[in-house]
């Protein structure tokens, strides 16, 4: 599996770290204990496009939020969480069939 | 006043020579880190590319971050949070025609894809390494704790490589 970095092009996964949901990036007023409660605990487990909070951890240490399939693995997307950074769509080759 | 003698990350390491490859410490002199305030300033490397001033290379390590080799900090200090850096990194050299082939057991990035002037921060095995493809080679930065384990594992593909290529 490969991430295509907005900064540094195509690295492989092992490059990355995984954190979780996009969720974490919207964090819910404090004293309201239902939604931090379902902030820390409640995700939907979709057949589908997710997108997820990886980091370019052994790369340029980049927040980045991925959009990907979990059905078929694919990703369609990949921006910067920093500055609501512009998306590598444009620059990602179309990989027929490939994960 | 005593005067201490510095001593580089592999001191007293001697060159490797195998197949057409050469594997060497290289003394980086000053490197200092340079984080700009603002990315947009003038002189800063883009992604995963070398600016070279002289003798003085800056090299983008990061979002927001780039190595500056060889060179005064000088008016860096305005406009960029600036850390001496220096003690922090060992440097290698691989050089030769089959440096490219001996990387590319270690680094899970296209090497052939990097032309004198680019850079890459990835890894060398588990270890965080920045490549700088130079002329007939590259150049790597690792961690100075990393520096004997580095050479370790470079000089190892390296012998295997070269037991490869003879029979």
């Amino acid at each position: 599996m490969r991430i295509t970095c907005p900064l540094c092009g195509p690295r492989d996964r092992r490059e990355f770290y995984y954190y979780g949901s996009e969720d974490y990036l919207t964090q819910p007023a404090l004293g309201d204990f239902d939604a931090i409660d379902a902030h820390l605990h409640l995700r939907d487990n979709l057949a589908g496009e997710v997108r997820d909070l990886w980091y370019h951890e052994m790369g340029c240490a980049a927040w980045l939020l991925v959009t990907r399939n979990t059905v078929t693995h694919k990703i369609s997307d990949v921006v910067q969480v920093a500055g609501g950074g512009v998306g590598i769509l444009a620059k990602m080759k179309p990989e027929e069939g490939a994960l | 006043m005593v005067n201490l003698i510095a001593k580089s990350p592999l001191w007293g390491q001697a060159p490797l020579v195998s197949a057409g490859v050469t594997l060497a410490e290289v003394d980086l002199g000053q490197v200092t880190s340079i984080a700009p305030f603002d990315m947009a300033v003038p002189g800063f490397p883009a992604p995963n590319t070398v600016v070279a001033d002289g003798a003085a290379r800056l090299v983008w390590t990061g979002r927001g971050q780039a190595f500056l080799i060889g060179g005064p900090v000088g008016d860096w200090a305005e406009v960029a949070a600036v850390t001496d850096q220096s003690d922090g990194w060992a440097g290698l050299s691989l050089l030769g025609a089959g440096a490219v082939d001996v990387l590319a057991r270690l680094v899970p990035v296209d090497l052939r894809r990097l032309a004198v002037g680019d850079c890459a921060r990835t890894q060398l095995g588990h270890m965080a390494v920045i490549v700088i493809a130079v002329a007939g080679g590259f150049e790597l930065l690792v961690f100075r704790s990393m520096a004997q384990t580095a050479w370790h594992e470079l000089a190892t593909v390296i012998k295997m490589r070269g037991a490869r290529l003879a029979c």
